[in-house]
């Protein structure tokens, strides 16, 4: 990235300005517009989830079922997942700080099928329109996971609805995968290699191979429960001569890859964070771009370790443990690595640094618990029980979602042009994590203790831990209403800001004002260094110890 | 309301294993967590940015580094994964001389069936010190049962039987749940087992049995369901005699061979034609809907009475009422 000349010019139309009209919107093509459309659309589905996840912490408030009807309670779980999963946490960081940052940070004039990239959003919205009408007219008791015979045969609640919704919403994350192949492959500036992408770009690239690896199978899946319960043909209720743990294995070869089409961009956006805010490149560099890559392939094969006590061979969940550890591995090296980072750095105690550290500490704390599930014989005790709640709650709460958050905080300066007021935006960074924290850490107990997932009523033992997490809920809820707000408030009157508010190294923001023009770039940029240059040629040392 | 608990109950023979590894995965995973936080805090003080024009100097990397915190993780996974590893096969092999009991799912209610007959719905009684083999199938959706004092769960499927087992150690009153979501009532899907001292279990197991042994059940339902007119016990009949069946390889069309357990009895009287014996017509009806999950258990218990190296056969309802059942069920047990 050569240095350019810090006057960009100010008075041209930028992406937001260019056009007003809502023609122009709904029907962009430019992947910063896109992006924009998919964060509204996400945060009202962050919003509605939330709403749902409220819900079920009042209701646990008690032991006894005395909120909602047991079948409400069910509909209210199973929605606060389906939402989440396949309509927030999916697209979340992927389809809006990935479709703004991608051909930004790779020096091109848009994503390699601008078309597509509309479509994928109308087919996000249809599929978004499909799942929540299934709830309007009355909901869906399935949980998130669909299991069979139930979700085939046994629920009477709108479950071809809603999995119709999943079914097209996959199309729409198929095609962006698809998109950011193509793009990193074929449109990456001139000399811009492999070796010099933003580890946000190699994050978003392993994702983008699960996207279009992983969701035809469950888009298949759908189609044989559809079958099943429209046509009667048996593929997974044992009445009709099916199976009902082949439709397990059919989900988990997609779900347990898509947590990592969730974690991974989250990844991403934290190296990006940490380099930043600490003025160094990431240490050891090709190593976290790598593991990226190893925690897409051998997360493939993992899926066993959700079946352990599924009547599954006991040999193949011998094979799922092992691969489950040898998973883990990718993910400690690159804690370690953003670790190392730091060492030495010029570390700001900025609202997106505050996020990273808080990511650090959360996706430890849920990475380390998954070695308790990955381990079979604990595992029996454990699957089903509020550990494995609390587990993918650090996981995708505390890494994605903080991760989302820093992300959105450190690019809001050039999505939006404006700066958000940072006393308050490090407050509400504090009171995520701590009611974060509160929320979830007790549900680690209540899981040891036995307290099984997808209760309406516990038994009165669980109350004191429950009231906690309740406690907890309120304090996160709190914690997100300020961002909502600031960051809103901010459009209106947020101080103006410069291109490069962090001195902060990448084409996106080297090169392009904030917020960029329509087609990005004046000129194509030539790259000339690694990503991450932040001290000159000559002070770049290797360790050896 | 109260204090808070930390742990659960210990009361099975593998739950203090199953403890010791949970505080070994606690003490492992909790220094490591307690090292990265320390790192970070420690680091994120000390190396504040101070001026906006500080610049440190990059530190690209180290091969030595990268080496080493690839390789810790990778070996401490494998001791957790070998310990872990022991420990599953341990809580999944059922020991010899582990009596057995039938468990059915059904939304949204456990029934259990004890081999002397005796039935009960969400609860579980068993003697302290014995081993409990349960085999379990579904009426419906696929439940899961958990006993969380004995650190057991086995999923539990419709068409299939699955099995769990534990010897428990302690005498209580333990919590039962249904851990697989299966409904609208899933979280009323819970029971309590009772381990009792043996002398206990066996007044609780002779009060009120009614109906005959689980085997005299099976053996009626034999007869009224006509099965003995083809399956004649001298070999004669239209269909195979089932003497000495149970627990034995069986020749099928084309010599392939099939162990007769519980699964291909079950599928033998539900679809029989999935599993032909040599030598046999296809002439037997389908029972599929025509018998319940529980009469499926005492059939196939009839027919494990009159199985392989079978000691006390069913047929002779004359065995003592007052012999226990325990005892009986012990010898009928190894039969298999």
């Amino acid at each position: 990235m050569s240095t350019v000349s810090s006057t960009i010019p100010e008075a041209k139309p930028n992406y937001l300005t260019s056009d007003f009209s809502i023609k122009s919107w709904l029907l962009t093509t430019d992947h910063k517009r896109i992006g924009i459309l998919y964060l509204i659309s996400i945060s009202l589905m962050f919003l509605l989830g939330g709403i749902l996840a409220g819900l079920i912490r009042l209701e646990l408030l008690t032991p006894t079922g005395d909120v909602f009807q047991p079948e409400n309670y069910n509909k209210i779980f199973t929605m606060h997942g389906v939402v989440m999963i396949f309509f927030f946490l999916i697209p979340s960081i992927p389809a809006t700080l990935g479709n703004f940052l991608i051909p930004l940070m790779i020096g091109a004039r848009d994503l390699a099928f601008p078309r597509i990239n509309l479509l994928s959003w109308y087919i996000y919205l249809v599929g978004g329109v499909l799942t929540l009408s299934a709830m309007a007219l009355g909901g869906v008791d399935t949980g998130w996971t669909f299991y069979t015979p139930y979700s085939s045969t046994y629920s009477n609640t709108y479950v071809m609805l809603t999995a119709l919704g999943v079914f097209v919403s996959g199309f729409s994350s198929i095609l962006t995968g698809l998109n950011f192949i193509v793009t990193i492959h074929r449109m990456r500036a001139p000399g811009l290699t492999w070796f010099r992408l933003p580890l946000f770009v190699w994050g978003h690239y392993a994702t983008s191979l699960i996207m279009i690896l992983g969701t035809p199978v469950v888009a298949v899946t759908i189609l044989l429960v559809a079958l099943e319960r429209g046509l009667r043909i048996g593929f997974f209720d044992p009445a009709l001569g099916g199976d009902p743990v082949l439709f397990q294995h059919l989900f988990w070869f997609y779900s347990h890859p898509a947590v990592y089409i969730m974690i991974l961009p989250g990844m991403g956006v934290q190296s990006e964070l940490i380099a930043a805010m600490s003025r160094k490149k990431v240490f050891g560099y090709e190593v976290v771009a790598i593991s990226s890559v190893a925690i897409a392939v051998i997360g493939f094969l993992v899926w066993g370790h959700h079946m352990f006590v599924s009547s599954q061979s006991w040999y193949a969940g011998l094979v799922f443990s092992f691969l489950s550890f040898l998973v883990a591995v990718p993910s400690a090296i690159k804690v370690f690595n953003w670790t190392a980072t730091l060492y030495r750095g010029s570390n700001a105690f900025l609202t997106p640094m505050l996020y990273a550290y808080g990511f650090i500490g959360l996706f430890t704390i849920g990475g380390l618990t998954g070695l308790f599930l990955s381990a079979m014989g604990l595992d029996v005790h454990m699957h089903d029980t509020y550990f494995v709640v609390a587990h993918f709650h650090y996981v995708m709460v505390g890494g994605a979602i903080m991760a989302f958050l820093g992300g959105l905080h450190f690019w809001w300066p050039k999505m939006t042009g404006r700066m958000y007021y940072e006393p308050l935006a490090r407050l509400s960074a504090v009171l995520i994590f701590v009611g974060f924290n509160l929320t979830f850490f007790p549900q680690f107990i209540l899981g040891y203790l036995g307290m099984p997932r997808r209760y309406h009523a516990y038994p009165e033992e669980f109350q004191v831990l429950n009231v906690l997490s309740t406690a907890g809920a309120t304090v996160l809820a709190i914690g997100y209403l300020f961002p909502a707000t600031y960051l809103l408030y901010s459009l209106f009157k947020g101080e103006k800001a410069p291109a490069n508010p962090w001195n902060a190294k990448g084409l996106e923001w080297e090169q392009a004002p904030s917020p960029p023009p329509t087609f990005n770039f004046d000129h194509t940029p030539e790259v000339h260094e690694p990503a991450y240059a932040y001290a000159p040629e000559k002070e770049k040392e290797v360790v050896h110890s | 309301m109260g204090s808070i608990p930390f742990l659960p109950p210990s009361a099975s023979s593998v739950s203090g294993e199953v403890d010791a590894f949970y505080f070994f995965m606690v003490a492992v995973t909790a220094f490591f967590s307690l090292l990265v936080f320390g790192l970070v805090v420690f680091m994120a003080v000390k190396y504040r940015r101070k001026s906006d024009q500080d610049q440190p100097r990059a530190i690209l990397g180290s091969v030595p580094l990268e080496i080493v915190w690839t390789a810790i993780p990778f070996l401490i996974g494998m001791v957790m994964f070998g310990w872990s590893a022991k420990i599953f096969f341990t809580i999944m092999t059922p020991p010899e001389d582990a009596i057995e009991m039938y468990a059915t799912g059904k939304q949204w209610m456990w029934k259990i069936q004890h081999r002397n007959g005796k039935r009960e719905i969400n609860e579980l009684h068993v003697p302290v010190g014995q081993a409990i083999k349960l085999k379990m199938t579904s009426e419906d959706v696929i439940h899961s049962f958990f006993v969380p004092a004995f650190r057991t769960k086995m999923d539990v499927l419709p068409g299939r039987y699955t099995t769990t087992w534990f010897r428990p150690t302690k005498v209580g009153k333990y919590h039962l749940f249904c851990t697989e979501y299966c409904g609208t009532k899933h979280s009323g899907m819970i029971g309590w087992v009772y381990v009792m001292q043996p002398e206990d279990y066996q007044k609780w197991l002779q009060g009120d049995s009614g109906e005959g042994t689980l085997a005299q059940r099976g053996e009626k339902l034999f007869n009224e369901l006509g099965c003995a007119n083809c399956h004649r016990t001298d070999g004669k009949g239209r269909g195979p005699s089932l003497v000495g069946v149970a627990g034995e390889m069986v020749e099928l069309e084309r010599g392939a061979k099939v162990l007769a357990d519980e699964e291909y009895l079950r599928e033998s009287i539900l679809n029989p034609q999935a599993k032909l014996v040599a030598g046999y017509q296809g002439i037997m009806p389908v029972f599929q809907g025509l018998v319940s999950e529980d009469q499926l258990l005492q059939l196939i218990e009839y027919l494990k009475s009159i199985g392989k190296t079978q000691k006390a056969p069913a047929a002779k309802p004359a065995a003592p009422a007052s012999r226990t059942a325990a005892t009986a069920a012990t010898v009928q047990g190894k039969g298999l």
